[in-house]
């Protein structure tokens, strides 16, 4: 395990969590201010990336299909929260999964069945192609950077409207107490649609911006899905900073984990046990991780509600 | 003396700041009508909701028939011989009135691992459970659904689910809350029957009862004791009446 | 009144059982009864298969509706019971061991471990964040049969032929094996049914409405909810044994989390909190899957608005709405 090797694993775990991150945050708000668990939030995730393949092959230009995505992306959101979620948010927790997973099925299988089963690509913009050398002599490909920078951009963006502006605070208390905020005669039902096309803006955002390094296939979404509810319950469900914290701290732990664990374990037993053992226990880490979090802090790190 | 069925301990407890819970230390003897009463906010049913174990104090020590219970949780209170009526009515609302308080009994009956039998057919569980209902009036609604029952059978209900588990003592986070007029009336005639049978704790608002119903009077304001003793002597004590003002107090 | 003269009177005003508790149930298991025969004489055999799977699937969700129904326990874990089941089957077959009698205690032991080890450390926590870890575990299984290199990995394992019983292959024609899986759905239904109506199953219910109420009567509501976990999970195991046995091969997929999904979706689909819905609703899935995928290569096009479309206007599911179109036809 030399040192850079090391360094590229924590930019990985970095540019995992950041996009952890924008995932995360409209999931953890829709569900903070509207107590709305959104399992088809991975769904959105995965709508941004296919938007993005598809107009980049209409214009050419990956920042015009950039732009173009997130607007599709948006606006698929919000109709997706006028005909259905609307209706469940008074719902239970069980109606509103079963409902979310429904439309799971229907948007990973309505993609498989207009874009086809195959992997797509989208070609990284010519300027950020390439590496640059880090300490060490490494290479590590620009792209990843630009995400990881872009990520944190709009991590830094996000608070300072949540903590600085009216509709920040808006969103804050909804996430406190929907109910109070509603009856101090904000527009609720405004500020729910605000906060619910922002996340999906986010979501389809993450999706575009990973496309070109990743395969766009249909359910792509899924298994992030999976990590991204797993970083909104150790953040604390409604917390943009525990979103952020925790994401970080997922992206980390799972690539290094995924990384070294194989090393880590032949310190302690053989190289063929280690072998054998090492990627189940790398793939079980955050969810070990996150049983112990809510073993002692059953609210998650920094949990919103004041209920 | 015989040693109180319940005793507070500069029992305290607050929520950030807010003291909610101020050094209370409070007896409760065998067989006495013990009333709390307090101004709104004062923190009664907060003192209520330790003494039954669902709030844990911060500190101080609360003896339940000697045995020191601070840090035990509800169920083993309750088994324990210590019931309570819920202030906001806390019953089940699916199930009919008759199982409501038959659960309570079949608490105490032990062994309910038990997977094979109708629980509702047993007749060791619902002969008891019906005596608890006839006590307090709704034995008529046993077949019922609970959630169906008026507000003031609610209350009897609450109260012949806490009758049900034979207490030692009996809390009542207020009793009459809600309810009026004749059933208010019956609801004071039962109590005053179970007086000397049962030793109660009765936090209420309604002052005409508590001072039909109260040997003795604690006041409560702002979480912090303020006197304890006859119902006299607080009726005419300056202080109780400073913190009432503008409520009536005959 | 004296109390017992009270009870009597108010058993008289009708309260025996209501006779259309049993039709249902009995009507559900008279058509897998007498399926095979007729299976045979329209010449369709993939019927059978279908309906095997079906009871196969009936039986972990009659489990999972016994802890969601009945104990208000979301568990979107519940397919790691069933993998947990198959894979003992898997691992022992490896192994060599292909006795029922060894196999069934085994995969239902297995389960039954893990759901206590699981269970314990999930029913700390309630509502989203219980659904949240029973997934997270469901994940672990998950993920450690996908490392399971000698047993398959991510590719599963081919068992080599069903189970024998006591040296007997009693399991190997489809036929046989249907009757045994049939049983084991009735006996699994018949225990699922007498447990709710318990003592047991009473707490259970109790807790589900109101954990605070039954906190202050004296019940420790926390281990009546682990039993009931437990519980489920060995039911969970045993359905794991019979897919495993029925399928001839194992593989991580019986415990992905889509998987968990798609029970809880049996479910809710039948009717939760009715146990004939799990029955209803496991048909009405797989049914529909076979169907649908029969007309349409992306059936899930359907089905998933078809899900919202429940969720949204068919409360209690199908039984739910049969029961409400009876008695619409019975006022009509």
């Amino acid at each position: 395990m030399t040192g850079t090797l090391f360094l590229v694993q924590v930019l990985n775990g970095l540019q995992l969590g950041v996009l952890l991150f924008l995932i995360a945050a409209g999931l953890t708000l829709v569900f903070g201010v509207m107590n709305f668990i959104n399992l088809a939030h991975g769904a959105q995730y995965m709508l941004g990336a296919y938007f993005a393949v598809a107009f980049y092959g209409v214009v050419g230009n990956f920042l015009a299909a950039l732009v173009l995505a997130l607007l599709a992306a948006l606006a698929f959101g919000l109709l997706l929260e006028f005909l259905v979620f609307r209706h469940l948010y008074d719902r239970d927790h069980l109606d509103q999964v079963i409902a979310t997973f429904g439309i799971i099925l229907f948007l990973d299988h309505a993609v498989r069945a207009i874009w086809g089963a195959a992997p797509l690509t989208l070609p990284i913009p010519d300027v950020f192609t390439g590496s640059v050398m880090l300490i060490g002599g490494q290479l590590y490909p620009v792209w990843r950077l630009v995400i990881i920078g872009c990520g944190l951009a709009v991590a830094a963006g996000l608070y300072g409207l949540v903590t600085y502006t009216r509709i920040g605070m808006l969103v804050r208390a909804g996430a406190t107490n929907a109910r109070m905020v509603s009856a101090l005669g904000i527009n609720i039902k405004r500020l729910f649609m605000i906060v619910f096309g922002f996340g999906t803006m986010l979501a389809g955002f993450a999706g575009i911006m990973i496309a070109p390094i990743i395969s766009v296939e249909p359910g792509m979404g899924d298994n992030i899905l999976i990590l991204a509810l797993v970083v909104i319950v150790i953040g604390g469900i409604g917390s943009i900073r525990g979103a952020f914290v925790a994401a970080l701290l997922i992206g980390l732990v799972d690539t290094l984990g995924r990384s070294f664990s194989i090393d880590i374990l032949r310190l302690v037993m053989g190289p063929s046990p280690a072998r054998m053992v090492g990627p189940a226990i790398a793939s079980m880490l955050i969810y070990v991780l996150m049983a112990i979090v809510l073993y002692l802090r059953p609210a998650g790190l920094f949990p919103a509600r004041g209920r | 003396m015989p040693e109180p069925v319940l005793r507070l301990e500069r029992l305290r407890k607050s929520f950030g700041s807010l003291i909610v819970t101020d050094d209370v230390t409070l007896d409760v003897v065998r067989g006495e009508m013990h009333a709390i009463i307090g101004p709104n906010g004062a923190g009664k049913t907060t003192l209520i909701n330790q003494i039954s174990g669902l709030m844990a104090p911060d500190d101080g020590s609360i003896l339940f028939a000697g045995v020191d219970v601070t840090r035990l949780p509800p169920e083993t209170r309750a088994l324990r011989g210590l019931a309570r009526s819920f202030q906001i009515t806390s019953i089940l609302p699916g199930f009919p009135v008759l199982e409501n308080v038959a659960l309570a009994v079949q608490a105490r009956a032990g062994s309910s691992l038990r997977f094979i039998g109708r629980a509702a057919d047993e007749a060791a569980l619902n002969l008891p459970a019906m005596a608890a209902l006839e006590q307090t009036g709704i034995a008529d609604r046993a077949r019922v659904r609970a959630g169906e029952l008026s507000h003031g059978e609610k209350r009897a209900l609450e109260l012949a689910i806490a009758l049900a588990m034979q207490p030692t003592l009996l809390l009542l986070d207020e009793p009459m809350a809600g309810i009026g007029g004749e059933e208010t009336e019956r609801l004071v005639e039962l109590l005053l029957r179970l007086k000397g049978q049962l030793t109660m704790i009765l936090v209420e608002h309604d002052m005409a009862a508590v001072f039909t119903l109260a040997d003795r009077i604690s006041v409560l304001v702002g979480g912090r004791l303020l006197i304890t003793g006859l119902p006299d002597e607080v009726r005419a004590d300056p202080e109780v009446v400073t913190a009432y003002l503008g409520e009536q107090m005959e | 009144m004296t109390g017992a003269a009270a009870l009597a009177a108010a058993g008289r005003s009708g309260l025996l059982r209501p006779r259309r508790d049993i039709v249902l149930p009995a009507a559900i298991f008279l058509i897998f009864a007498l399926l095979p025969p007729f299976a045979s004489l329209l010449a369709e055999q993939y019927l059978v298969d279908l309906a095997t799977r079906v009871m196969i699937f009936a039986v972990a969700a009659l489990a999972l509706d016994l802890l969601v129904g009945y104990g208000g326990l979301v568990s979107f874990g519940h397919a790691a019971f069933v993998g947990l089941g198959a894979y003992a089957v898997g691992i022992l077959s490896a192994q060599g061991i292909d006795d029922a009698l060894i196999s069934l205690p085994v995969a239902i032991a297995v389960a039954m471990l893990f759901a206590f080890v699981t269970g314990t450390v999930c029913l700390r926590t309630k509502g989203v964040y219980f659904i949240m870890i029973t997934l997270a575990f469901g994940q672990m299984i998950y993920f450690v049969a996908t490392s399971l290199a000698p047993y398959g990995g991510d590719n599963g394992l081919t068992i080599a032929a069903r189970n024998t019983v006591a040296g007997l292959a009693l399991l190997k024609s489809d036929r046989a094996f249907y009757y045994v899986t049939l049983l084991c759905l009735l006996a699994t239904y018949l225990f699922c049914r007498a447990l709710v109506a318990s003592r047991f199953g009473r707490v259970l219910r109790g807790a589900k409405e109101n954990p605070a109420r039954m906190v202050t009567i004296g019940f420790t509501v926390r281990s009546f909810q682990l039993v009931a976990y437990v519980i489920a999970g060995g039911l969970g195991g045993l359905s794991g044994f019979l897919l495993a046995n029925s399928t001839e091969f194992v593989s991580p997929a019986f415990m992905s989390w889509q998987r968990s999904g798609e029970l809880i979706v049996m479910v809710i689909l039948g009717g939760v909190g009715t146990l004939d819905g799990a029955i209803v609703g496991a048909a009405a899935y797989l049914g529909a899957e076979e169907w649908l995928s029969g007309m349409i290569e992306n059936w899930q096009v359907i089905f998933g608005p078809l899900l919202v479309l429940v969720v949204l206007f068919a409360r209690g599911g199908l039984i739910g709405v049969c029961a409400r179109l009876w008695r619409w036809f019975g006022h009509a």
